[in-house]
């Protein structure tokens, strides 16, 4: 209890100080269901002011690894860390994710930006304002939520992550069943808060989008990391096999 | 036949004409069965959203119970709230047998499983699909059920209706702690047994007839909110 609290206070005056959260390391990570290892003996540091992008066949433990470092699951080995710390209720306060199916609330668009700017005590309208009109949104603010279309139901809830100004936002294959016009809304909104300072990381299958927004790539496969490499090397010459094979559009068999 | 199509007249007069008798019954009625909603939808709400939310040993077991009570029988519930309340029970002090009072106490017992029972499953469902956002948010717990029973509050509002029809429509309970005491604890649905005992039928087919307009209302309700609820998308 007196550590949560100490970490607390730690994370607190890192808030209070502007220092980051970041960076974020996993260390020895395992998750185990039952028998089999999803994710098995990962390392690996997250720095500020670079886009992450994860990659990697399905099954190779993408989204189990984004849940482990935001906290949603706990590893069944190893560690999680930010700025040092283990992951508490404090610094995920930082942190925000989008996941691949928007999850909203069953009330109007503004309403769900209010919802979490709520949660932080500060229920401005202007804010409100401000973050739909740029996301795009300002027309549709008093309609319920889950009458837009698809691709505004991922920028809601990217907007709404945003809302809570987070220091590292983590992002789950949002844009998988969206159109291109959606997508790049999505990307473009991203790119903008990268700008700001938000580290980015973000899961895809879709390479046209890893190489228009990685500054890094970590490649996983069967639930370890393949390659962790800066982007550049990774589309020109990577590494591994099995990055070879997924670059060649090959099938990547389990 | 001559005699049923006359207590048929005599019953749409009686409701027409607003008879004094029929509109004490039918306020009497609703006083008890709305008063009885309140009190198991401020007992069930919680219970129901309680056993949704966590996760605890013997929880199916609970789910299994509240299902299971839901199919109370209103006589059973009479007997036992006769028992606790008679003067040699152990509640027989209070003196609230044959008072609303103790109606109010045997329906609330009887669909407070009910409202556990139903906004459990509406709970649970809304829950299952809000909660890995509201934990990557550090929703607050008390946070998290206030949101989860506003949106859900649709198919909840359902759920209050569901036990009013069912309050409202039942004798066995009342006429046992009630005693269907003429001014004083007669309700429809007692006061339709009674005449009909009596052979006084135009009253008890007015009862009739208000009660089964009621509960066509209730349903049109229920049908009515859930229309909108899904042209808002909010259920």
């Amino acid at each position: 209890m007196l550590d949560l609290v100490a970490t607390a206070k730690r994370a607190e005056q890192a808030e209070s100080a502007g220092i980051s959260v970041l960076p974020g390391e996993a260390r020895g990570l395992v998750y185990r269901v039952a028998d089999r290892t999803l994710i098995d003996g990962i390392d690996l540091t997250l720095c500020g002011g670079t886009v992450t992008v994860v990659m990697g066949p399905n099954g190779a433990g993408k989204s189990l690894l984004l849940r482990l470092l935001h906290g949603m699951l706990t590893p069944t080995e190893g560690k999680v860390l930010w700025c040092g710390e283990p992951l508490t209720g404090a610094l995920r306060l930082r942190q925000a994710m989008v996941f691949q199916r928007p999850v909203l609330l069953r009330r109007s668009v503004a309403a769900n930006i209010r919802f979490v700017l709520k949660l932080r005590g500060d229920g401005a309208r202007k804010r409100t304002d401000e973050i739909l009109e740029e996301a795009g949104l300002a027309m549709q603010a008093g309609q319920p939520a889950r009458l837009l279309s698809g691709g505004e139901q991922q920028r809601l809830s990217l907007a709404r992550a945003l809302a809570l100004e987070p220091q590292v936002l983590f992002l789950d294959e949002p844009t998988t069943s969206l159109d291109p016009a959606a997508t790049a809304a999505i990307e473009a909104i991203v790119t903008r808060a990268h700008r700001r300072g938000t580290k980015i990381v973000f899961v895809t299958h879709d390479l046209g989008q890893a190489r228009r927004l990685a500054d890094e790539v970590v490649f996983l496969d069967q639930g370890r990391i393949a390659e962790h490499t800066p982007a550049s090397r990774f589309f020109a010459n990577p590494a591994s096999e099995a990055a070879r094979d997924y670059l060649a559009g090959r099938l990547v068999l389990q | 036949m001559q005699d049923f199509g006359e207590a048929f007249r005599l019953a749409f007069g009686l409701v027409l004409s607003a008879d004094a008798d029929l509109i004490e019954i039918i306020a009497l009625s609703l006083r008890v069965s709305l008063t009885a909603v309140a009190i198991a939808c401020a007992a069930g709400l919680p219970i129901g959203a309680a056993v949704a939310m966590a996760r605890f040993r013997g929880r199916t077991a609970t789910i299994i119970l509240l299902n299971a009570l839901m199919g109370l029988p209103p006589v059973v519930i009479g007997l036992l709230v006769y028992l606790l309340l008679s003067n040699a029970g152990p509640l027989g002090w209070l003196q609230l047998l044959y008072t609303p009072a103790a109606m109010i106490t045997a329906q609330a017992i009887l669909i407070t499983p009910i409202v556990a029972a139903l906004s459990r499953e509406v709970v649970e469902q809304l829950h299952n699909e809000y909660a890995e956002q509201f934990r990557s948010l550090c929703v607050p717990t008390l946070t998290a059920v206030g949101t989860l029973l506003w949106d859900a509050r649709y198919s909840l509002i359902t759920v209050a209706l569901a036990g009013f029809g069912r309050a409202v429509a039942e004798v066995g309970a009342v006429i046992i702690v009630g005693g269907n005491i003429a001014h004083l604890t007669r309700v429809m649905t007692t006061a339709i047994a009674l005449e009909t005992s009596k052979g006084d039928l135009e009253l008890a087919l007015a009862l009739g007839i208000v009660l089964i307009t009621l509960a066509l209302t209730v349903n049109a309700a229920v049908m009515a909110l859930r229309l909108t609820a899904t042209r808002y998308a909010y259920a």
